[in-house]
């Protein structure tokens, strides 16, 4: 009893510095091609032009469901080949001076942030006329990077009192559309951080259905050598 | 024709052939089929196989890694991603390893945990457990280097806050330092030496080592769990020990079905979850080395943080961080000592009292509170209200930290105390099954 | 201790024990396949080897440019009414009616290649691997009786402007012709025939 109510009060002296930002959810299904192909437009619509993914090949992108053509057509660039990693043409150098930080290459960002910190980020964007993009963002405060998207989703400010974001003024989509679109984006960026993903748990199903046969055929033949032992 | 002794077991065709040339037949003989084990090897008995198996499967796909990996400062970090894409089943053979190497260190914890409980370290098998400490001291050595290997920003600032440690070493700590890293700073030198270490010399010398390890276990025949010498009860006839029974077809068929249960639990693992929540494939570590960004948080991996909890827990002495250091060093070290510490007349725990059985379990309490505290920052709890005098403003996981590290080393430092004060029970002549 | 009857069924062992072992050599051989696997090209070779687009109007008449495909040298010749007539001398060539396998079918033919005037081969000697020397105007240094084509320095092979091997030669068979197709009159694509057109 002695020792529960010395825990208790060593436990009541602490005094904790909570500094976990709140992150949202983020729905990621890899199972829908369509979301994956729509995330991979914008990928290269609107991320590439600043930032590289130059360890993800175009072809790669036929598991997604998407043709050669298609990949051809609508997402390389002029000059690509289909078999060529995503690089950009923006030089590190230039681009720190430009935005003061280089951005940075994207290929395994959703392994390193995670899908939820991605998810929020992108919808955490806010006008902020103190930074030299005129953007801040809530889940990574003073981001040198400007809000690509806010013609889609329109501005937002941080309500200085309430520390919450309200609505400035309003873009091409309602704030549903946008959510789902950054859904995609961030569900195309966690393929891309790992594309033989599906395969790889398609996979271990049957690893483990045949691991489980070995197992029962050798504890059979354990037993039946063991029965010698008294 | 009239057999005499020395032909009486001669095989016949290929094998006989050999047999003349080599001690093929007698090796299986000596180490198989006629080595004769304990027949009362319970769970805590697989995992020195399990480890020999770990062992093979790193060097397996090691070697393959080490077809595509390139190791340049300015090319690592894209090799790694190439296996990971570009390479057919690179991914898996990645995984095999990254998962194999967290595994090695469960298993030879568990190895280690079996040899403390049943006494495998006392006489005559002391020097099988001086093999095996040095064995877990070069694989800390093996991993350490092999996780700077990827160039992520955990592998370089892990390596640079380590190297440092050598810095603080009195007088030659600076010059061993840069002397470990061939440059002023953790570069493109220290990964390339760090690779050649990794791949070739701690492999060789832990192969070697580790048939030190299997030829001193042979020499004195295996331990059990009731630390019974069952070579002191031998057949009058035929002077194969009462409660032995040969290592194979027994063990083999045992630990056949070990491994397969060990495979299951890799299997899960590799394919369903590689990352392990971050453990054994730290998120970090997929942002590559930049040497002018520090990690808000470096930590190392997992089955390091108990010995970097004790690190961090010794506070600087007359400036100098030496004293941390080598409370870490000492914290390895001391596992050498063990036979010499118990002086207990019983083997295992099965025989031991209460002091013992109290002693062991508070070093295995302490043992993994310090390595959960090493995997977050020492102010996670917060720290103690300014009010309290002494404690007041100290952050309290380092505060707990020191409670366990004392605790840790009272295990080794007091076992010739409490071993020998303990109230034993009878031993018994033969095991129990 | 009651004494345990101590009859060893040998057939469900050895079942057991065939029944274990050949479920454990399909294990291991499945354990084989990734590591195999992984050996053969990867997509960053297969990339780096696709098929290469070639401008052939940049070829004047007589003239020879070269083009790189799978880290090879692939040799691009526009030949003239009168190097296509030497190719008529038979009787020195070891394979005149190019029998061996060196050339896809369509190139199967007198000239060795899918438009008569431009030869597309890869300037590799069969012998052993080094680069011949092309020689293409007659005499010269390869004596008066030469009418134009390829000499291997290393070992001293000689190729006609088809890249058929002469006799005594130490190659054994006529010059590669790759894989090619014409995607229009002025570009031709090395590494890729008119049936796998990507």
């Amino acid at each position: 009893m002695r020792f529960f109510i010395i825990i208790f009060l060593f436990i009541s002296s602490f005094s904790f510095s909570a500094e976990n930002i709140e992150l949202s959810k983020a729905p990621v299904d890899l199972t829908d091609n369509l979301s994956l192909q729509r995330g991979a437009k914008i990928f290269t619509n609107y991320c590439l032009n600043c930032h590289s993914a130059k360890y993800m090949r175009y072809s790669n992108l036929q598991d997604i469901g998407l043709s050669a053509e298609t990949i051809k057509n609508d997402l390389l660039f002029t000059g690509n080949k289909i078999g060529d990693t995503m690089s950009v043409n923006m030089s590190m150098k230039d681009s720190k001076k430009w935005f003061g930080a280089a951005p940075p290459d994207l290929s395994v960002v959703a392994r390193s942030r995670g899908a939820d910190w991605i998810y929020s980020y992108m919808r955490g964007f806010y006008r902020d006329p103190t930074r030299p993009m005129g953007w801040n963002n809530t889940v990574y405060v003073n981001s040198a990077m400007p809000h690509i998207l806010w013609e889609l989703e329109g501005e937002k400010i941080l309500n200085p009192k309430t520390k919450k974001l309200e609505k400035f003024s309003s873009g091409k989509l309602n704030a549903k559309e946008y959510d789902a679109t950054i859904a995609d984006l961030t569900n195309y960026l966690v393929y891309m951080s790992e594309p033989d993903q599906l395969k790889r748990k398609k996979m271990g199903y049957y690893v483990i259905g045949f691991l489980l046969l070995l197992l029962f055929l050798t504890i059979k033949l354990k037993k039946e050598y063991w029965r010698d032992i008294k | 024709m009239k057999k005499n002794s020395k032909t009486q077991n001669k095989s016949g065709g290929l094998v006989g052939w050999v047999d003349e040339r080599f001690p093929l037949s007698s090796f299986i003989k000596n180490h198989l089929t006629e080595y004769y084990a304990p027949k009362n090897f319970n769970f805590w008995y697989f995992f020195g196989a399990l480890a020999l198996f770990v062992f093979v499967m790193q060097i397996l796909t090691g070697i393959f890694l080490t077809m595509y990996y390139k190791p340049d400062a300015a090319q690592a970090f894209a090799s790694v991603e190439f296996i990971m894409r570009d390479v057919s089943f690179g991914w898996l053979i990645r995984y095999m390893h990254s998962t194999g190497a967290s595994l090695f260190f469960v298993v030879i914890y568990l190895h280690m945990f079996r040899g403390l409980m049943y006494g495998s370290y006392k006489k005559p098998r002391e020097l099988l457990w001086l093999f095996g400490v040095a064995i877990f001291l070069l694989l800390m050595a093996e991993s350490f280097f092999g996780y700077l290997l990827p160039w992520g920003q955990m592998s370089y600032w892990g390596a640079q806050v380590i190297v440092n440690l050598f810095a603080t070493i009195p007088f030659i700590g600076p010059d061993l330092a840069e002397w470990v890293r061939g440059d002023y700073l953790v570069s493109d030198a220290t990964l390339n030496r760090f690779f050649a270490f990794h791949v070739i010399a701690l492999p060789l010398a832990l192969a070697g080592l580790i048939m030190c390890h299997l030829v001193a276990l042979h020499e004195v025949g295996s331990n059990n769990p009731d630390g019974v010498e069952i070579k002191d009860t031998k057949d009058k006839k035929t002077g194969i020990p009462l409660d032995g029974i040969p290592f194979h077809p027994y063990y083999t068929v045992k630990d056949l079905t070990g491994l397969t249960v060990f495979l299951i639990v890799f299997a899960s693992i590799i394919f369903f979850a590689p990352e392990m929540g971050g453990y054994f494939l730290e998120a970090n570590n997929f942002v590559p080395a930049d040497p002018l960004v520090t990690p808000s948080h470096i930590a190392p991996t997992w089955y390091f943080t108990p010995f970097y909890s004790i690190l961090r827990a010794v506070p600087p002495i007359l400036g100098s961080q030496f004293p941390g250091v080598a409370a870490m060093g000492l914290s390895v070290l001391i596992f050498f000592f063990v036979p010499w510490l118990d002086k207990s007349k019983v083997r295992s725990i099965r025989y031991k009292g209460i002091l013992y059985k109290k002693w062991l379990a508070a070093f295995v309490v302490s043992f993994i509170i310090l390595g959960y505290l090493g995997t977050v920052p020492s102010n996670i709890w917060g720290q103690f209200s300014s009010i309290i005098p002494l404690l007041g403003g100290v952050d309290v996981a380092t505060f707990v930290a020191r409670i366990f590290t004392l605790v840790y080393f009272a295990f080794f430092i007091m076992m010739p105390i409490y071993s020998k004060k303990d109230v034993t029970k009878k031993v018994p002549k033969r095991v129990m099954m | 201790m009651a004494k345990s009857s101590k009859k060893i069924d040998l057939k469900r062992r050895k079942f057991l024990l065939a029944a274990t072992s050949a479920t454990g050599a399909v294990g291991i051989c499945a354990l084989g396949v990734p590591f195999v696997s992984s050996m053969s090209p990867s997509e960053k070779a297969k990339a780096a080897g696709a098929p290469v687009e070639f401008d052939v109007t940049q070829v004047s008449n007589g003239e020879l440019k070269t083009a790189e495909w799978r880290g090879q040298p692939v040799w691009i010749l526009n030949r003239t009414e009168k190097m296509l007539s030497s190719l008529d001398d038979k009787e020195i060539l070891t394979d005149p009616d190019s029998n061996s396998p060196q050339q896809p079918k369509n190139c199967q033919n007198a000239t060795r290649s899918i438009k008569p005037n431009l030869l597309v081969m890869v300037g590799i000697c069969t012998h052993l691997g080094c680069s011949p020397s092309p020689k293409l105007k007659d005499g010269g240094d390869m004596g008066n009786n030469w009418e134009g084509g390829f000499f291997c320095p290393c070992h001293g092979s000689k190729f006609d402007l088809a890249g058929r091997v002469y006799k005594g030669s130490p190659a054994p068979t006529n010059l590669v012709i790759p894989p090619y197709r014409y995607r229009d009159d002025k570009t031709i694509i090395i590494g890729e025939s008119d049936s796998e057109k990507g």
